[in-house]
């Protein structure tokens, strides 16, 4: 296997959600906070996909935050080819590294700047990181990016608004790639558009991931759009990574009983009449996570142990997963 | 079409009158649904499938509106009401329900009041009866503890638990049609299985004729009896959903089947390439001739480009392609 290129160590990020101090004074109420991601450790390889997954509120877009440097974590450490990019104090060295990653966002019409046309977004993260001499070659610079995401050269003399959704995520594609990164994280890239464009995209990044030898997260809420661009799968619930698998092996044998019960949720296209488990509950509130296992009050496979010690993740081979029901054999 | 079909619609056309002239967003759609019978309604953004729903509910934003065909509920032209006559239909015959619950509430009411509310405008019943009855519905709809439940706001409530409060009150004066719009979109695929199953179940059980619009095919895969596929306005295909699904036969409806990516199919390393289909739904104001799909479509020949195709029945499906026609079959 390839050597990793992203390295997540015990990774923790708590938001203080407390209430304004003079409530706290007055009402006597602690400070609050809110455990967003829970020591999540996982390598990302080079040159594979891999792929988050997990529903709302599970942490997900927080730890792509994390990776390329949005928020900062409160405990643990990433390293980047090596080289930790989590340390606050070494941010001039880390920028260097941090050149080598992008980040593609879920809505196309919130991220672009609806002022600027599309030449001077898709120029910008050219001219920051000074990677061509003159005008002349960033226009070139920025032909060539629009006609690799399947757009014309002509179109960067228009603005975001004359483009369709799937479009608007090209231009981000564009922007993305015009640093030249090696490490690509992708937050829903595809979740704001219909099914016919959604199939564009994730054909048009699975064809820039063979040419320009990237390396993705892909973070998504579907697990059949997951499926199908992922090489690996993580799957998240409530701040913590409940299991890693390949792809094939986490939808032929899901260990964990979430993983099971996402498999089961998912709509039934080719309509075998598969009989599925009925989903019992929903994610409790990660203000006052569950003891134990997050997952217990849902879970079929609980017990006793569930209810009091939280399981850690476990690696078997080329898979993990953190439950005490696998752990013991149970299921 | 069916005879006791609860809905009927035919030839619907809504417009949009503007400036730079009228654009036409639904044109000629015709389909009808018997009770009990759920019928999916699909489509990519601006096919017009929820502009037909809004249409039927009577709640068309002005300028638009009705130019031509015929809505019939249960047999009474619906389409050419006054405000207020469509006002009492609205609720009493037609429950709607929304693609974002918290839009649907009011938050500072609280649900009970929200559903008592609903019930005594419809139905002529006292206080506490109709208190009886909002409970009986809550129950229902599978939210725990209705008891405590019905007193509490709708921020109250998790959005799955919300999304059952606003099918309840859809619900509360046992309507003969439901349209749902986009019910399970803004849910997590969990919740969103959940709210399948219940709406399925209540259609059945009732008798209720649901409308449901939504992008999402693997939710129509799930529900609907029928499916309508939608493009540009117009529907290119309708039929029973396992033949659709199955054996689509317009090339819009087989592209859309191809491009949506499945559970387990070319995962890891030998993935396979999804369906594509090339550009871009047309603009109203931009509206080819001849078959709307005729650009996009790998199959387009001459008469594609010149005259546009009606629903015709090919199989069990009503299919809107040239493809299909009998003189062009027989010289094959």
């Amino acid at each position: 296997m390839n050597s990793a290129l992203l390295k997540l160590e015990g990774i923790g990020k708590d938001f203080d959600v407390s209430r304004p101090w003079l409530n706290r004074v007055i009402e006597r109420a602690p400070r609050q906070l809110l455990h967003a991601v829970v020591g999540v450790s996982f390598e990302v390889r080079k040159g594979e996909t891999l792929a988050l997954v997990g529903e709302s509120g599970c942490g997900k877009s927080t730890l792509a935050r994390l990776i390329v440097g949005l928020h900062a974590p409160t405990r643990g450490r990433i390293e980047f080819d090596g080289i930790e990019i989590s340390n606050p104090e070494a941010h001039v060295e880390t920028a260097r590294l941090r050149r080598r990653m992008q980040m593609i966002f879920q809505d196309p019409y919130a991220s672009l700047n609806p002022r600027w046309r599309v030449h001077d977004i898709v120029a910008e993260p050219v001219r920051v990181l000074g990677l061509a001499k003159d005008e002349a070659e960033i226009t070139a610079r920025v032909a060539e990016l629009l006609r690799q995401v399947g757009l014309a050269a002509e179109d960067g003399e228009k603005y975001p608004h004359e483009f369709s959704g799937g479009q608007r995520q090209r231009i981000s594609i564009a922007r993305a790639l015009s640093g030249r990164p090696d490490f690509l994280v992708c937050d829903e890239p595809t979740s704001a558009l219909d099914v016919s464009v959604q199939a564009q995209i994730l054909n048009l990044m699975s064809e820039l991931q063979a040419q320009l030898g990237l390396t993705y997260l892909f973070i998504s809420h579907n697990l059949a759009v997951v499926s199908h661009v992922a090489d690996r799968i993580g799957v998240m619930y409530l701040g913590r990574v409940v299991e890693i698998a390949a792809s094939q092996e986490l939808l032929a044998r899901p260990r964990h009983p979430y993983t099971r019960m996402l498999l089961d949720a998912v709509p039934d296209l080719e309509m075998s009449g598969r009989q599925r488990t009925p989903v019992a509950g929903e994610v409790p509130n990660p203000l006052a996570p569950p003891s134990g296992c997050a997952f217990h009050p849902r879970c079929p496979h609980a017990n006793a142990r569930c209810s009091s010690e939280s399981p850690k993740l476990v690696w078997r081979g080329e898979t993990a997963s953190a439950c005490h029901a696998v752990e013991e054999n149970r299921i | 079409m069916t005879s006791g079909a609860i809905l009927e619609v035919k030839d619907l056309r809504v417009e949009f009158p503007s400036r730079h002239g009228t654009l036409v967003a639904v044109n000629g759609v015709s389909f009808s649904i018997a009770p009990g019978e759920v019928l999916g309604v699909v489509g990519e953004s601006g096919a017009g499938k929820s502009l037909t729903g809004t249409a039927i509910i009577g709640l068309l934003e002005p300028p638009g509106r009705v130019a031509a065909g015929e809505i019939r509920l249960e047999g009474e032209r619906i389409d050419n009401l006054q405000h207020e006559q469509m006002r009492r239909i609205r609720g009493r015959r037609i429950g709607a329900i929304f693609q974002d619950p918290l839009t649907s509430l009011n938050p500072l009411y609280t649900v009970g009041d929200q559903l008592v509310e609903t019930i005594r405008t419809h139905l002529e019943v006292d206080a506490a009866a109709a208190r009886n009855r909002a409970l009986e519905l809550l129950r229902d709809v599978g939210i725990p503890a209705p008891n405590a439940r019905i007193d509490h706001y709708p921020h109250q409530f998790s959005g799955g638990m919300r999304q059952r409060v606003v099918i309840a009150l859809a619900l509360c004066a046992e309507p003969r049609l439901v349209i749902a719009d986009e019910p399970t979109t803004a849910l997590d695929v969990s919740i969103q299985a959940q709210i399948i199953q219940l709406l399925k179940r209540l259609a059945h059980d009732r008798g209720t004729a649901v409308m449901l619009i939504t992008h999402d095919m693997g939710v129509i895969a799930e529900t609907a009896d029928r499916v309508a596929v939608m493009y540009a306005g117009r529907i290119a295909e309708i039929g029973p959903v396992r033949e659709v699904i199955r054996a689509a036969r317009h090339p819009y409806t087989v592209g859309l089947m191809g491009s949506i990516p499945k559970l387990g199919v070319g995962a890891g390393k030998h993935r396979a390439r999804l369906v594509q289909i090339e550009g871009a739904m047309p603009r109203l104001n931009a509206m080819p001739a001849g078959c709307a799909f005729h650009p996009r479509c790998e199959k387009c020949f001459d008469r594609c480009k010149q005259e546009r195709p009606e629903p015709r029945r090919v199989g069990t499906n009503l299919t809107a392609c040239w493809l299909y026609d009998e003189q062009r079959t027989a010289q094959a």
